[in-house]
């Protein structure tokens, strides 16, 4: 039993595997896990999709299962949670932090919507100033709003003058 | 009781790209053996896995059935018409957004024929609804079948497919299958999304060059015959009452969303009348245009060729 004992403790071995596609955070940074139960010998994992067709979900648990069952927990169990939906909003600061390091710019908060009334359209870009992660600049332009994934907007600075990556607010 | 072996390493995993990183893209690269990590493959798991699909007392698990496979066809189809964009569209960006979008849709789809194969006790997975069902069988509406002419007609499409939907699964979360509800929660976000990206473009190019304003017409032309179908109640949905939406109360709000667009784009509102029925029959009874035979000879031929094989 004294090996057992030395395991670090589910819930650390989950937080600590990091999402496929954005290898610099973690799936908790990305609010992406959002629960580890563990009962007896058999752990339960609970992780929710960003979209609707994102393809990384099944490496999502693989990267999981293999991370716990190496930590010594043998009996792992994933499930899909797909309500509430994901939010942008669940991205910690810690993984904010370490997106705008890689380049990558942070989302803003998602706008309030009011209560009753039809979704509104928007003609042009949302929200506030996207911000270089680079230079810092606020004078940035939006590219495409989609990108190399589906969580991500093409922008570019027009002060630095480079790309670079933004994930949405949603 | 016997204790679990002990692992060899129990090192925490920083993500940091090291040497001994098993998560650095090299290592999954050279991993040659261990190809679990490639995105693409037969082995995708079922795309509801570990989600709760008992279907709630009362409600007409056959009508919910039929439903899932109605919106969720439409999704496939649209996405597969999206897909075919792939290498034409004018930029590099805009490829990437319809893929983006398409991508959306599928997983869409997915969700919602892997709901219908649970609900009619059936068993049935998403690629035999997708790849084995014949085209009487599909109960998509006829809008998302249509080949587009250029990339105004394109956009303008899209502008129509994505405001009805994103109202339809506005008022979906609601449902009372929560399967349904949940999948509607997630693809309100993704659909806000494509409404804008269609939107900004049917403006772009209605207030553009003489040229672009007339192709834009054009295409918001081409597409109308096709949308009185969208609002019109299907027997299976009167089957659903508090799961279904009423797609005849959709109208309204839709005809703002377009009115908004069609004026920032100076563009005519188009009265073409609706494509007629055929005894009866559209879309959501398997009554298709000619465009479907084609569209779904590419999407199937790969599977029925080599059934049951896996890569």
């Amino acid at each position: 039993m004294v090996s057992r004992d030395r395991r670090p403790s589910p819930a650390a071995v989950a937080a600590a595997v990091p999402d496929p596609e954005l290898p610099m955070v973690t799936l908790a940074d990305l609010g992406i896990l959002r629960s580890v139960q563990s009962r007896g010998d058999e752990v339960t994992v609970t992780i929710t999709p960003t979209y609707s067709g994102c393809p990384a979900m099944r490496e999502m648990s693989r990267d999981l299962e293999h991370s716990l069952h190496r930590a010594g927990y043998l009996q792992v169990r994933i499930r899909t949670e797909l309500s509430p939906p994901w939010s942008s909003d669940w991205i910690t600061a810690d993984g904010r932090r370490k997106l705008a390091e890689a380049g990558i710019a942070p989302p803003n908060p998602v706008p309030t919507r009011a209560t009753g009334g039809p979704i509104p359209l928007s003609l042009e870009p949302r929200g506030p100033v996207v911000e270089c992660p680079r230079c810092r600049s606020p004078r940035t332009l939006q590219l495409s709003a989609f990108s190399g994934t589906a969580c991500k907007a093409l922008y570019r600075c027009q002060d630095c003058a480079e790309p670079f990556e933004y994930v949405k607010e949603i | 009781m016997s204790t679990p072996s002990t692992p060899s390493t129990i090192e925490p995993n920083t993500g940091a790209g090291g040497e001994d990183d098993e998560f650095g893209a090299y290592h999954s690269l050279a991993e040659v053996a261990d190809d679990h990590r490639w995105a693409f493959g037969t082995g995708f798991t079922d795309a509801l896995e570990g989600v709760d699909t008992t279907v709630p007392e009362g409600i007409d698990a056959e009508a919910l059935a039929a439903y899932c496979l109605m919106l969720g066809d439409d999704a496939l189809i649209y996405s597969h018409r999206l897909q075919q964009w792939m290498t034409r569209a004018p930029e590099l960006e805009e490829e990437t957004a319809l893929a983006n979008i398409a991508l959306d849709l599928l997983g869409q789809a997915r969700m919602l024929l892997a709901r219908a194969g649970r609900a009619d006790g059936s068993g049935d997975d998403e690629d035999r609804f997708a790849f084995f069902r014949d085209e009487q069988h599909f109960r998509n509406v006829r809008l998302v079948e249509r080949l587009d002419l250029d990339f105004a007609e394109l956009v303008g499409r899209l502008l129509i497919f994505a405001s009805w939907r994103l109202a339809l699964f506005d008022r979906l979360r609601g449902s009372a299958d929560p399967v349904l509800a949940a999948i509607a929660g997630k693809g309100v976000k993704e659909l806000t999304y494509h409404r804008d990206y269609a939107a900004r473009w049917v403006v772009r190019l209605g207030d553009g060059t003489d040229l672009s304003h007339s192709r834009m017409q054009a295409g918001v032309q081409a597409c109308w015959p096709l949308v009185d179908e969208l609002f019109a109640t299907h027997p299976v949905e009167d089957r659903l009452a508090g799961v279904a939406v009423e797609v005849r109360h959709l109208r309204a709000e839709v005809d703002d969303v377009l009115d908004e667009v069609f004026a920032a784009a100076t563009l005519d509102r188009p009265s073409t009348a609706g494509l007629a029925a055929v005894a009866g029959l559209t879309g959501r009874d398997g009554l298709h245009t000619e465009a479907m035979g084609y569209l779904l000879a590419e999407l199937q031929s790969v599977a029925r060729a080599h059934p049951d094989a896996t890569w």
